[in-house]
């Protein structure tokens, strides 16, 4: 009877899709915004990446909003699986002394998280100039922590300073939203920054700071959720 | 037949798996990993709406001059609209395993059967 229901369903929603599939056309130009985002990004922003343009400045709004739910997530999670409901729900298996790994996991954990780290840093300031941004190198500096953490089990992240940084970018990240607001265009232009010679590090106004100031945001809400489900 | 329209099969049938999965398995953790899939592939298919006839990666440089980036880029609304997309799904999947480590540690078990019973 559920069976019969689920496959129901199921064909009912595959019919939906084959036609939206059958029937899709391949574009051979852009639509219309589609393509003033294309020209207005590198001509009024500098930022030769036009997918970070629209994320750090047209809907810069959209994009605090996210770091908002990510927060909340954090939050929320903290909140399940905190402090105050650590005993209870600790299993027998877990509460025992955690099993070290083993040195192959140690030694590539010593040698890989630097690398990675540096990695993350050229994925959040390259974020304006090719494929990254903020979200991207936030999502790599989060598995660089779960690797310390697979590699040394009774490491403890430390989630004061984490809190501390994450409060801290968030702050920033508003008030060069504001300085938007004062000095240029509106909240979150990223032209309070002079755009600078296109295609170079330092250039596109306001758009690498945000990218390295979302990137220190996700970064460690996303090592606080991991630190968290390691009950 | 084009690249587009391999692309959109796929997301949607990875959609159609993870819905069945979320509505048959009665293990929980198989429930979150349908709810994963149908995400993933709900971003396959955003990302190939956005694609355009020999279209490029809308970023400028020695391969893109601004001056044909018009012409020859993808649409970049819909790569913005997955990254978001994205986020927001690994947000929600996190909830959905700390909900999952709660019900495992108030019923030792992650069988949805066993939570027939419960009350709102």
């Amino acid at each position: 009877m559920r069976l019969a229901a689920v496959v129901w369903l199921l064909l009912c929603l595959g019919t939906v899709f084959a036609t939206v599939a059958l029937n899709f056309r391949l574009r051979t130009s852009l639509p219309p915004l589609a393509e003033a985002y294309v020209e207005m990004v590198p001509r009024e922003l500098g930022a030769p990446n036009v997918i970070t343009g629209i994320l750090l400045t047209y809907r810069a709004f959209d994009t605090i909003g996210e770091v908002a739910v990510l927060f909340m997530v954090a939050a929320g999670i903290g909140l399940l699986l905190g402090a105050g409901s650590k005993t209870d729900h600790v299993s027998e298996l877990q509460r025992e002394e955690p099993e070290p790994s083993t040195e192959i996991v140690r030694t590539g954990a010593d040698i890989m998280v630097p690398l990675i780290a540096l990695f993350a840093i050229y994925i959040m300031a390259h974020g304006h100039l090719g494929p990254g941004g903020g979200f991207q190198g936030g999502a790599v500096i989060a598995s660089c922590v779960l690797l310390v953490l697979l590699a040394k089990p009774d490491y403890r992240v430390k989630l004061a300073q984490l809190s501390v940084t994450e409060s801290l970018a968030g702050v920033l990240i508003v008030l060069v939203g504001v300085a938007g607001l004062v000095f240029a265009g509106g909240f979150l232009d990223s032209r309070v920054l002079p755009a600078g010679e296109f295609g170079a590090l330092v250039s596109a106004g306001a758009i690498p700071v945000l990218s390295v100031l979302l990137g220190a945001k996700v970064g460690c809400e996303l090592s606080v959720i991991i630190e968290r489900f390691r009950a | 037949m084009t690249i587009s329209h391999a692309v959109l099969t796929t997301g949607f049938l990875l959609m159609l798996i993870g819905i069945w999965g979320m509505l048959t398995q009665r293990d929980i953790l198989r429930i979150i990993i349908g709810f994963a899939l149908m995400g993933t592939g709900s971003h396959i298919v955003i990302v190939a709406i956005g694609y355009v006839a020999d279209g490029t990666a809308p970023i400028i440089d020695s391969a893109l001059a601004v001056s044909d980036a018009a012409g020859r880029a993808v649409d970049p609304i819909p790569s913005a609209l997955a990254v978001t997309a994205i986020v927001i799904g690994l947000a929600v999947t996190a909830v959905m395993l700390a909900f999952a480590l709660r019900l495992h540690a108030a019923k030792k078990t992650l069988s949805i059967d066993a939570f027939a019973n419960s009350k709102w």
